[in-house]
């Protein structure tokens, strides 16, 4: 009777019910349930406050959670991607607009599955890849201190994401890809240092979010982490082998850069690094030094970079004026007998690592963009010359530059360069 | 040595300079346009502050050569002791100087954000006006005089 009927049903019925399950598959697969909103919690321990200002500090929430001029952590800073422009949320303690509703449970979720309390899907921007390794002791210290600070009534803004990136429940295909690394454990052969700057690095502090080359559909290449990648028009250089490289890092010039300090040698952070750097000096130095100290124990990947064939005379035409230009421009704090030098530490330029990149980008972005004072933190300040230099003199200034600190490797790409910052910054 | 063309506040004007002058230099040496101040020479200060096209630069470390073309303007350009302009009228008003160096550059650097954006809000002001230093403290009398002059232009027809 069975063998009978089975082989009468059409294959139609088949069909549908694979169907389905595909179906049924795929909505599981993109639902995620929410997670019942509590009360705020209202008392917390003074000692895990501190912990939890720390973990945020290290995670460089307020980077991107702070927009310019906004209150603390109540987001609104656009986040342009190549698939359109997300604003960040408000994690203040907020019950309507921010996370005051939120459980913890529904927080460590976020954390580490990029899951809204709700059940949406959190877009990748928000580095939940990297989060997820962190410990549930700072995960529950960081939750404590976003729950005890003061409620903003900030709506989110509306994201400008493009079809089909638009469909948050997407991302779920995304993480079935990316999602993956468990909870960082410390590595017995290694110092304790050692692994707390793996920790910072790879947890919290998410520098592969920035330092990595992304994939077309905006996840870090496999294989490729922290070898450098481009964030906001700026290069973000590989951390691997940044002892060993030519203009090789020093532990000391590191853990000082990492602090926001000016360094001989290598320039100070600039571009979106700049707050990351200031975020970090807020830290105990320990913390930095462990950074340093696992970042200089990375072996260099090796790459087969595309050097573009040597021309002897490229860059030796406007030497003359590229002179002059840095003379009128920026001797009064670069020169050699400038008293910013001696005063102040700015840098003798040959020796940094913008002029010392195989690309002018960073160079150029530096001139163009200066390095803004941050209101309450002292600091170097450097004006911005986008308005004050033409195309032309940039290129003479950074090709005269260039001979002085790579007399051997002339930057072939400035004029096509500096046309696509111009060309991104509009 | 060399022929810069200038073209300041409305008048171009061709000079023999040295190339690598600082516009600052050309302005109160050779144009007599003696508004912007040398403050320190470094970017730092924003004495100097002048408008190229419509953004304020630092006129001490902005080389003339790469101006042809650009329109310079100082503060000489928004109005005289007899006939202040709008922004000036509201720096007097507010008493927003007390030595009065740095007054020109800030008059320039506010005058660039109101013709950008013409009802700043305070913090607004705050950021732009972040690069321009005032040694004897009157920036919170600047800040009143720019968002008194914002105030005015919401409120005109």
């Amino acid at each position: 009777m069975i063998g009978i009927s089975m082989r009468s049903r059409p294959l139609w019925i088949g069909t549908a019910v694979l169907a389905s399950i595909g179906a049924i598959a795929a909505t599981l697969l993109m639902w995620r349930p929410a997670i019942a909103p509590v009360e705020r919690p209202r008392t917390f321990d003074s000692v895990q406050l501190q912990r939890g200002a720390r973990v945020v500090e290290a995670g460089d929430c307020a980077v991107c959670h702070t927009r310019p001029g906004g209150p603390y952590l109540a987001g609104g800073l656009p986040l342009v991607t190549p698939f359109g422009t997300l604003y960040s949320t408000n994690i203040t303690p907020d019950p309507q607009t921010g996370i005051g509703q939120w459980s913890l449970p529904a927080f460590e979720r976020a954390m580490r599955e990029g899951i809204a309390r709700d059940g949406h899907f959190l877009y990748p921007a928000f580095p939940y890849v990297h989060y997820r390794r962190m410990t549930a002791g700072d995960i529950e210290d960081a939750y404590a201190y976003l729950m005890s600070g003061p409620a903003v009534h900030a709506p989110a803004r509306q994201n400008r994401m493009s079809f089909p990136m638009s469909i948050r429940s997407l991302v779920t295909f995304w993480n079935l890809l990316f999602l993956h690394g468990e909870p960082l454990t410390p590595v017995a052969q290694q110092s304790a240092a050692w692994n707390r700057g793996r920790y910072l690095v790879e947890g919290p502090g998410h520098c592969a979010g920035c330092h990595s080359p992304l994939n077309l559909i905006g996840a870090e290449k496999s294989g490729a982490s922290l070898a450098g990648g481009t964030v906001d028009g700026w290069e973000a250089p590989s951390l691997l082998g940044m002892g060993r490289r030519a203009n090789a890092w020093r532990y000391d010039q590191l853990v000082s850069y990492l602090r926001g300090e000016v360094v001989d040698g290598h320039g100070t952070a600039a571009g979106p690094m700049r707050p990351v750097s200031l975020s970090l000096a807020r830290l105990p130095v320990g913390d930095a030094q462990a950074i340093a100290e696992y970042l200089l124990s990375l072996p260099a990947r090796t790459v087969i970079t595309e050097v573009p064939p040597a021309d002897a005379n490229a860059g030796a035409s406007d030497q003359t004026t590229g002179a002059l230009l840095f003379a009128s421009a920026c001797a009064g704090c670069h020169g050699p007998a400038a008293p910013m030098r001696e005063i102040d530490e700015r840098p003798s330029l040959d020796r940094t690592s913008s002029l010392q990149a195989p690309s002018p980008r960073n160079f150029l972005k530096a001139v163009l963009e200066g390095v803004p004072a941050t209101p309450g933190m002292p600091g170097p300040v450097m004006p911005p010359f986008a308005a004050s230099l033409d195309n032309d003199q940039l290129i003479a200034l950074a090709s005269y530059l260039r001979r002085q600190a790579r007399p051997d490797q002339p930057w072939t790409d400035l004029s096509s360069t500096l046309e696509a910052i111009r060309q991104e910054t509009k | 040595m060399t022929q810069v063309t200038l073209n300041v506040n409305g008048s171009a004007q061709t000079l023999d300079l040295e190339p690598d002058m600082p516009l600052l230099y050309a302005l109160r040496n050779h144009l007599g346009l003696n508004g912007a101040k040398y403050g320190c020479g470094l970017g730092q200060c924003g004495a100097c502050t002048v408008i190229v096209d419509d953004k304020p630069v630092f006129s001490c470390v902005t080389p003339c050569a790469g101006l042809g073309g650009k329109q310079v303007r100082t503060v000489e350009s928004l109005g005289t002791a007899e006939h202040p302009g709008p922004l000036q009228k509201a720096f007097i008003e507010k008493q927003a100087a007390q030595c009065g160096y740095c007054i020109a550059g800030m008059l320039m650097r506010a005058q660039s954000l109101l013709e950008s954006n013409p009802q700043p809000d305070e913090q607004t002001i705050r950021e732009y006006m972040v690069g321009n230093l005032c040694r004897c403290g009157t920036h919170l009398r600047v800040i009143d005089a720019i968002s008194l002059v914002a105030r005015q232009n919401g409120s005109a027809p």
